[in-house]
């Protein structure tokens, strides 16, 4: 167990030695430790790291440290930035798993529920990625997620770029208890007035978050973006919430004999209709 | 769930209904704080995963990752050559009996030809570190061939034998009445219950230490030790006296907590080995390994007249008993008796099976078989109201049971059934008031705080359930307990292998010894096997049973006590009392102090208390099987997002039949705890498998109720109406609430949405109406 202090430092350890796994809050590792599912030849410790606690602005954008617990990106001055963000960040968990948990954490173990994922890629976040030799490269956050751009050996997640937006966001999702649960479906929406954009992304449905691009370009187009109230009619609503609904949990191939197409099962015709309910009021609170 | 351990509650949170009289600081009545709470509370309390012996080993279990399947063969060898692996057993090395059960001994210490379930044990490991052990466990090569597993109860009827004793556990076709009456009205429906786990809050753990003379001491958070003492001296072959079971502090128990499935391998390598041994299970262990509440089929068909009067009752009631018999069949006869509640029912026609499946083992889980039909018929009384147009509350009222009336089991019910005044008090208690006046931010909407809930989409809902349990064990068990009472130098000792499990019997017999001799300073002794037996800790058992032989046998110490002093004032012991440490004459005019009284002496009194006899349910599923019952009426509110299906349960108001209160604060605390754990039944807990393969083991996936799940719970009337055959006139009280929420969740989500809720616990599609 290494516990570097910069991240060129953490970065070097892992080069030094490649079966090193580098822990941050240790929420998921941890549980696959104590499961036998994992058992590290060693950790570099991220802990110590100050410049990924933090975050810092450039031009237009937030830098935020990958090392920000869920705790410190709920607090109130967090939320006046990046509100959704904020709300994922409140609904992570309960409060010793939001303590632990970090930003970094969550987009690295990638689970199909982490409740910061959809709210990136609705702000169509970028990652800082950190590698050997003071190297500094920038992905899309999705790239890494989808799998496209993976990370390379002793690379870390430095930080995350979010677009500044000064403009409404929402983060909605449904768990199956009133206390702290994981999503059985999460979405997010947010107002990009100088874009005159809505993005909207909906998580743990999927391995990774879901972009219904045809819904959030159809909806900003009913937006009046000029005038003093943005509110659309509520039908509007509705229609935007079963349009991001069948986009996400589309209506199965119809076979090519041309039979009728198999039902969704119950479970999935909820699930859908979950989601048109998330995502119908998700806009309507960003709107209101 | 189990926040059993945490007995103490906030004082004024719950207003505890009952004379307005300044309680009493000691014995009967007083709200005696357990003594065991800073300990708890400050994390010095020493569990069984505390245990430490000199030089002791590390024990793991190989556990079976199939549901079905034949073993081929067993290799050992890699295990064995491992540095630091001391001892590797298999079924090979069970020296006595190679199967076990507290009933039936279909049980196999460790499987040999067949795997039952997953999770089951296949061979267990000692090493000198436990991460030693755990890889040894891994290395061992078991090759398997896998079978189909039954995972369907239904068709465990047709399927091949899991097991040389058939699928069938027990069958009871309970017949009272007249088959062919009908009623004007005929509900039918069929029910589903799921998989509650008791997650106990701590796993189990235990440490086997060898004794010289060849026994060995198992210390774990057994809550049935002389039961555990026999079965495990039967498989080491050892004579019973050779197996000491010593109990550690319990964490949390809300069943039969401690799975012999991890005590037997551990005295197996401890008598191998010969150094003390220790296992202490994950979380996935533990999943694995312990019992669960059955999972139930329930199929009924209600009959009654005009005015909502049940005629008839029929149901099918098919209990999933998992791999081995365990306690289903003592589930199976709860179910069977309570079919009907606490309704009076004139015929009543109840099949119940319990098979054996591959599913996970299913055993005793307080309310077992009561909570399962207890759901389904209130969804049937809710059907019949709705038919009717009747209001639900009513409907009850006209069919409840009282003293005198007869269960479906032939057997009169003869302790108090004060029914009626319970629904009457949770019928009238105001109802909480709609937010819609409040600020919406303080409205806690399904969902959660910042959730995704939205008022214009809940609807609330207000449902009602009358729950009934027994108390003790029924069918002619023999339920006796021991106690001793010990006095020297003005304090009492009690000695009971009763185990304190949280249900707070150890503050119950401090209060009984202070109530009956007047002295303060009481202890209660560690429980182990040399102590004669007390029973399990289930079923209320130690209220009634070990309560009564520990206030027999302070009685006889007292009576030891005064009789020489009755003598000297020439008067009887009746004529006596002590208070205060001093004992003074009916008319005041006599007095000593006790340790004046003593002179020195050191006085001991054994007893036993044993209630009436019960017999077994005949084939037709009558007999007089239970020495008493317990009933609750619970009135639930519960706001439903009806888009998403979310539930979040407002209020649940409790009345609650308790015979007599000897603890109010333990009392409301027990009753929130069950409570609570039936509001997990109805909306959370389901241990969900594929394939008889369990989906998430862990505390992640299966969602226990958290603070904020909990709703507010209002004990609106504790009916203290003496139980005259209890001792004390006391009632068990905390199986009875967990029975009868979630019934109650159920009947006020059925009042939100319109929609049937006949499946626990509720999925959120379940809650959802269709707009439009």
């Amino acid at each position: 167990m290494t516990l570097p202090a910069s991240l060129d430092e953490a970065v070097a350890a892992l080069a030094a030695m490649p079966a090193a796994v580098p822990v941050a809050g240790g929420t998921d590792l941890m549980a696959a430790v104590n499961r036998g599912l994992l058992r590290p030849a060693g950790l570099v410790g991220l802990g110590r790291i100050n410049e990924i606690r933090g975050w810092q602005y450039q031009d237009g954008h937030a830098l935020l440290g990958a090392g920000l617990t869920h705790a410190r990106m709920g607090r109130p001055d967090f939320a006046a930035l990046i509100p959704a963000l904020a709300a994922a960040a409140r609904a992570a968990g309960p409060p010793q798993i939001r303590n632990a948990g970090t930003l970094g954490g969550n987009i690295a173990s990638a689970a199909p529920t982490g409740d910061a994922l959809p709210v990136l890629a609705a702000l169509e976040a970028n990652l800082v990625i950190a590698g050997p030799g003071g190297a500094r490269r920038e992905i899309p956050v999705s790239h890494l997620l989808a799998g496209r751009d993976m990370l390379a050996p002793a690379e870390l997640i430095g930080y995350v770029r979010v677009p500044l937006l000064h403009a409404p966001q929402v983060f909605l999702k449904a768990t199956g208890r009133t206390g702290p649960g994981r999503a059985t479906a999460s979405v997010a929406v947010v107002l990009d007035p100088a874009r005159r954009g809505v993005r909207c992304a909906v998580g743990a449905i999927a391995p990774m978050p879901l972009r219904p691009l045809e819904a959030e370009r159809w909806i900003a187009s009913l937006i009046d973006w000029d005038g003093e109230r943005a509110a659309l009619a509520p039908e509007a609503l509705g229609a935007f919430g079963e349009y991001v609904a069948a986009a996400c949990i589309p209506d199965p191939e119809p076979p090519a004999d041309g039979s009728p197409p198999p039902p969704l099962s119950p479970a999935v015709l909820h699930l859908r209709r979950t989601v048109a309910a998330l995502a119908r009021r998700a806009l309507g609170r960003a709107l209101s | 769930m189990s926040n059993d351990a945490a007995t103490a509650t906030a004082e004024g949170a719950t207003p505890v209904a009952g004379p307005e009289q300044q309680p009493p600081a000691h014995g009967i009545g007083a709200s005696l704080a357990p003594g065991d709470a800073r300990a708890k509370t400050e994390g010095t309390f020493p569990y069984a995963a505390d245990l430490w012996a000199e030089g002791l080993l590390w024990a793991a279990v190989l556990r079976a990752p199939h549901a079905s399947a034949r073993i081929v063969s067993i290799d050992t060898a890699a295990a064995v050559a491992m540095p630091g692996v001391r001892a590797v057993v298999t079924h090979a090395d069970v020296p006595g009996d190679p199967a076990f059960g507290r009933r039936i001994a279909d049980r196999p210490v460790f499987a040999s030809e067949y795997v039952r379930h997953q999770g089951e044990p296949i061979a267990a490991v000692a090493a000198d570190h436990p991460d030693t052990a755990r890889l040894a466990a891994a290395a061992i090569a078991v090759e398997y061939e896998v079978l189909e597993p039954v995972t369907d109860p239904e068709k465990a009827f047709a399927a091949e034998p899991l097991h040389p004793d058939g699928n069938l556990i027990r069958h009871i076709p309970l017949q009272y009445g007249d088959p062919e009456a009908t009623g004007e009205v005929v509900v039918e429906g069929l029910y589903r219950i799921g998989r509650q786990d008791p997650a106990p809050i701590g796993a189990e753990a235990g440490l086997a230490v060898p004794r010289p003379d060849g026994g060995v001491e198992l210390y774990t958070a057994s809550t049935d030790p002389h039961s555990d003492r026999d079965l495990a001296a039967a498989c080491f072959g050892l004579e019973p006296d050779r197996v000491k079971v010593v109990v550690t502090g319990v964490p949390g128990a809300t069943g039969d907590r401690e799975d012999l499935g991890f005590q037997l391998p551990l005295g197996l390598l401890a008598l191998r080995t010969g150094c003390p041994v220790k296992l202490t299970a994950t979380r996935e262990e533990s999943f694995l390994g312990h019992a669960h509440r059955h999972p139930t089929l329930l199929r009924y068909r209600h009959h009654a007249d005009a005015e909502g009067r049940l005629v008839k009752v029929e149901a099918q009631i098919l209990l999933d008993a998992g791999a081995y018999a365990e306690a289903s069949s003592e589930s199976l006869a709860a179910a069977v008796a309570f079919a009907c509640g606490p309704y009076v029912v004139p015929h009543a026609f109840v099949e119940g099976w319990a098979v054996r499946t591959n599913n996970p083992p299913s055993g005793h889980v307080r309310g077992e078989g009561a909570l399962q039909v207890c759901a389904a018929y209130e969804g049937q009384m809710d059907k019949l109201a709705g038919k009717l147009g009747i209001d639900p509350a009513e409907l009850r009222m006209r069919n409840v049971l009282a003293t005198g009336d007869l269960l479906p089991t032939g057997q009169t019910v003869t302790c108090p059934a004060p029914v009626a005044e319970l629904l009457r008090a949770v019928r009238d208690f105001p109802l909480p008031t709609l937010p819609k006046d409040a600020p919406e931010d303080d409205w806690l909407l399904p969902g959660g705080p910042e959730g995704a809930g939205e008022p214009d989409a809940v609807r609330r809902g207000v449902g009602y359930a009358l729950g009934m349990v027994h108390m003790l064990g029924a069918e002619g068990a023999d339920e006796v307990s021991t106690a001793t009472v010990k006095v020297q130098d003005g304090v009492a000792t009690v000695i009971c292998a009763a185990v304190e499990t949280g249900q707070g019997f150890t503050t119950l017999a401090r209060q009984i010894v202070q109530e009956t001799l007047g002295i303060d300073e009481v202890h209660v002794a560690p429980v182990d096997t040399d102590q004669p037996p007390a029973g399990p800790a289930t079923h209320g058992r130690h209220t009634w049973v070990s309560g009564g032989a520990v206030e027999r046998a302070a009685k006889m110490v007292r009576t030891q006590l005064l009789q020489p002093l009755a003598h000297k004032f020439g008067m009887s012991t009746e004529l006596l009392q002590i208070a205060d440490g001093k004992i003074t004459s009916y008319d005041g005019v006599l007095s000593t102090t006790v340790s004046e009284a003593m002179d020195g002496k050191e006085l001991w009194a054994t007893a036993q208390c044993r209630p009436h006899p019960t017999e077994p349910l005949d084939e037709a599923g009558q007999g007089d099987a239970f020495v008493g019952l317990a009933f609750c009426a619970i009135r639930a509110v519960v706001d439903v997002d009806i888009e998403l299906g979310s539930v979040r349960v407002v209020e649940l108001a409790v009345a609650q039949d308790v015979g007599r209160i000897l603890n109010p604060r333990q009392l409301a605390a027990r009753i929130e705890a069950g409570v609570t754990q039936g509001v997990g039944a109805a909306l959370t807990e389901n241990l969900r498998t594929v394939r008889g393969q369990i989906r998430h083991p862990d505390l992640t996936g299966y969602a226990l109720p958290t603070a904020l799940d909990a709703p507010d719970i209002r004990i609106v009337k504790l009916v203290e109406e003496r139980d005259v055959v209890a001792p004390f006139g006391a009632k068990a009280a905390s199986a009875v609430p967990v029975v009868t929420s979630p019934a109650a969740i159920a009947s006020a989500v059925r009042a939100a949405t319109g929609r049937p809720v006949n499946r626990l616990p509720i999925r959120p599609q379940a809650a959802v109406v269709q707009q439009g």
